[in-house]
């Protein structure tokens, strides 16, 4: 049952998740931060992810390098069908990356830095969006190769991704905000945490139930009566955090909108799983035709068992160093 | 088959490109990374705040040079996959393990401790401060042993098998590790790497003598890059010799193009000085050589026989004109090191280290010496190896995506606009915290990040500091 593909499979997808959420969190800050009041709000919003988002980006490392070396086939077919979004994405996390140093290497041109950030996350966000919205609709595979055009990924359907993905991420940077900050900056974050949550809740509706009409094979898994119970806790689930989420932020709850938003994150993740599995490459490779040989994934895998821990644990520390609402007067280093 | 030769050529260009900018910063920073380590050390022994003060220094420049290696990194992992997926699906079995336990083990210690290292201060205890610069440092070294061991394996591939669709199996994963060229190279770079950084401090600190000779921290950092470049320099001389004695027993006609022997010599080769390689006619024009001193250094032996290239189909040799410069810029550079060096060695006998200022402004000319020596190098063995991607197994036209020129040619375009523009305003602020003195540090307005730190410093520094 659990050979080690599966496992493999489901360490990447473990990757990717907390990827999603973490470097999530981070570039949606980046999403409002030309929205946010003050230079002085501004400050204390990067600062509140300054000393962790390279962490949270080590994550999407992990998850390119995790797929090249436990599934090298799906890598292979992956990269070159989504060409155009990962070089767009990678360029503009460069973007964004630098503009947390410079920003304050240089206050002359603070402006040029503060674009920098805000435009690096929203393009990375929304190819992450449409890399997202490609890989459900389908890759187009011919022998151990891409078997597409270059503009496959280009499709209202992965545009509407991007843009639901957009909405997400400014509501998970967003209820960050509203947990570790206070003041003005906090007042800002949750208006602009309702308006990405309602947002969220509205493209993340179409997506679902755009996502069956793309292949009946997924349809089958929504809508045919055995299989209907076992998905239907996903809908009921979100439905239920939804509603959560909204009491949250209308009470100003700050501590309990950020894990609602975890939490629906999580539901339409799983909601994704039921429409891939077993596929690795939706509906052309599977991750047993995909995965490495079994001496690659053994010798990770013993590595993964005991760094995996260990890396969550100084992750973990690293976040409760820096618990709690930010300090701007202590400047908090 | 012309376009398909012109999307090698875009993507190795590409390839090139990112990977050279991407060496700049690693080059730098895990040099920077143990000299932080050693300063934040020297400080809780000795309590001297003069190490305090240049461990914040530095520790800024860091950040700055960290963060543009975690970015331009970033851009190396998905490059695999965008333009060389054939080689991704073919050896991916076996170098993607490595370079999955390189983000494991490396690059989440680095980056999971970077936050505390950068921001802790006043947060965490000293000794735990002290213990994630460790972890930094240490982070840095075992990244640059992971990434080695894949770099080392596709040159001198070992302890692998081909299975039935053409993909390399590992079958021997200590053989695959340690590789035969493994171990010189990691020496090789990493010595590399602690000589960049030395070469760097040492002329930001002679830059800052030749302004003020009794500034405490200038005189310190001068001193340690000094001592560093006296002892690491010669070291690396000895490494870089071994490496090349491995290299010519495993890629004999990478040697044959860093040496320019068109010709085999049965009776001793010679060591050619100068010479244009001229590859229609297959010799090298206007050659000065020493007779006989190549089969000495790579043999060991005055008449030892070497082959040369009229041993190598045309098809099977590396661009020699490229590979033959880059080497002899790399040891011409090394040479020098070697020499300044010695001469700060002469000079701290003469107690006149911190007065001589012709020497001041050498060692300022020397400060981009490093990198440029860590490049020509990485050009010498990575063309050397040419026209292979792993060597011996899987040529690099057959290792190419399926991805057409105008793609590649558009994302190149991509790539060297930002890379230029940002890369360049980073280097523009590293210079620009490099031309301002430690204890002159005023705190940059607004800015709570760094600047509250050296505000609380400045405040608790009391004025009798700048006379100890």
């Amino acid at each position: 049952m659990f050979d080690l593909p599966t496992i493999w499979a489901g360490l990447l997808a473990l990757t990717i998740f907390i990827y999603v959420i973490l470097d999530g969190f981070d570039l949606g800050v980046g999403l409002v931060f030309p929205f946010l009041k003050t230079d002085r709000d501004r400050d204390v919003a990067m600062n509140s992810v300054a000393p962790i988002w390279d962490g949270n980006e080590t994550w999407l490392v992990l998850g390119g390098g995790g797929l090249f070396a436990a599934f090298p086939l799906a890598y292979a077919v992956v990269m070159p069908a989504l060409y155009a979004p990962f070089i767009i994405m990678i360029l503009a996390l460069v973007f964004r990356g630098v503009a947390f140093e410079y920003r304050w290497r240089d206050k002359a041109h603070e402006k040029i830095w503060n674009r920098s950030f805000f435009w690096g996350s929203l393009v990375a966000t929304f190819c992450q969006g449409i890399v997202l919205g490609t890989f459900v609709q389908g890759i187009e595979v011919d022998g151990r190769a891409y078997g597409g055009g270059w503009w496959d990924w280009l499709t209202p359907f992965t545009i509407t991704c991007g843009v639901a993905l957009v909405s997400g991420y400014a509501l998970l940077g967003t209820t960050w905000l509203v947990m570790k900050t206070e003041g003005s900056l906090r007042e800002s974050a949750y208006r602009y945490a309702k308006m990405a949550g309602l947002a969220t809740l509205v493209f993340v509706g179409i997506v679902s139930l755009w996502t069956p009409f793309l292949s009946p094979e997924i349809a089958e898994r929504w809508f045919t009566f055995p299989q209907l119970l076992f998905v239907l806790p996903v809908p009921t689930l979100t439905a239920i955090l939804a509603a959560i989420l909204g009491w949250s932020l209308i009470k100003r709850q700050d501590t309990v909108a950020f894990p609602t938003t975890i939490g629906l994150f999580a539901l339409c993740f799983a909601g994704l799983g039921i429409g891939i599995t077993p596929y690795i490459v939706p509906r052309a490779i599977t991750i047993q035709e995909a995965a490495a040989p079994h001496s690659s994934l053994l010798f990770m895998l013993v590595g993964a068992v005991i760094l995996l821990p260990l890396i969550l644990t100084y992750t973990a520390y690293s976040y409760w160093v820096f618990r709690g609402k930010v300090d701007p007067e202590a400047g908090y280093h | 088959m012309f376009e398909a030769l012109d999307a090698v050529l875009l993507a190795r260009i590409q390839f090139a490109f990112t990977v050279s900018f991407h060496i700049i910063f690693p080059a730098f920073s895990i040099g920077l990374a143990s000299y932080l380590m050693v300063l934040e050390g020297l400080w809780l022994k000795t309590d001297n705040p003069v190490y305090l003060r240049l461990y914040k220094y530095w520790r800024k420049i860091f950040a700055v040079a960290f963060g543009m290696g975690v970015v331009s990194g970033i851009v190396m992992s998905y490059q695999f996959g965008t333009n060389w997926s054939v080689f991704s699906d073919k050896a991916g079995p076996v170098i993607g393990p490595l370079m999955a336990y390189e983000v494991m083990t490396a690059f989440f210690l680095e980056a999971g401790f970077l936050g505390v290292m950068l921001f802790g201060m006043g947060r965490v205890s000293k000794k735990l401060h002290f213990f994630a610069t460790i972890m930094v440092a240490f982070g840095t070294l075992l990244s640059a042993t992971w990434i080695l061991s894949v770099n080392s394996w596709m040159q001198t591939p070992a302890g692998f098998g081909i299975n039935e669709v053409g993909q390399f199996v590992p079958e021997n994963w200590l053989k695959i590790v340690f590789n035969p060229s493994f171990p010189y190279r990691l020496v090789h770079m990493v010595l590399a790497a602690y000589l960049t950084t030395a070469l760097v401090v040492g002329a930001v600190g002679a830059l800052h003598l030749l302004r003020s000779k009794t500034n405490l921290e200038a005189r310190k950092m001068f001193s340690m890059a000094m001592w560093m470049l006296a002892i690491v320099a010669p070291l690396q001389v000895v490494a870089g010799d071994f490496h090349g004695v491995n290299t010519y027993e495993h890629q004999p006609v990478k040697v044959m193009a860093m040496e320019g022997h068109y010709q085999s010599h049965p009776e001793g080769a010679p060591l050619y000085l100068f010479g244009i390689p001229n590859e229609e006619e297959q010799r090298l024009d206007y050659a000065i050589g020493i007779p006989k001193l190549s089969s000495l250094i790579i043999k060991h032996d005055l008449n030892a026989s070497m082959n040369g290239l009229d041993t190598v189909p045309d098809e099977l040799q590396p661009p020699v004109l490229i590979v033959f410069w880059s080497f002899r810029i790399m040891v011409g550079l090394g040479m020098l090191m070697v020499l300044v060096g010695g001469i700060s060695l002469f000079l701290r006998w003469r107690k006149r280290l911190y007065d001589n200022q012709r020497f001041h402004r050498v060692a300022v000319m020397m400060g981009p010496t490093g990198f440029i020596a860590v490049l020509a190098g990485w050009i010498t063995t990575e063309v050397g190896r040419q026209p292979y991607t792993v060597y011996g197994h899987l040529m690099t036209i057959d290792s190419i995506a399926p991805v057409d020129a105008p793609a590649v040619a558009a994302s190149l375009v991509a790539f060297i606009l930002v890379y230029f523009s940002l890369f360049g305003a980073g280097t523009y602020y590293l210079l620009g915290m490099m031309n301002r003195l430690p204890d002159e540090e005023t705190p940059l307005p607004a800015s709570p990040t760094r600047a509250a730190g050296t505000t609380q410093l400045a405040a608790k520094r009391p004025a009798a500091i700048r006379s100890e």
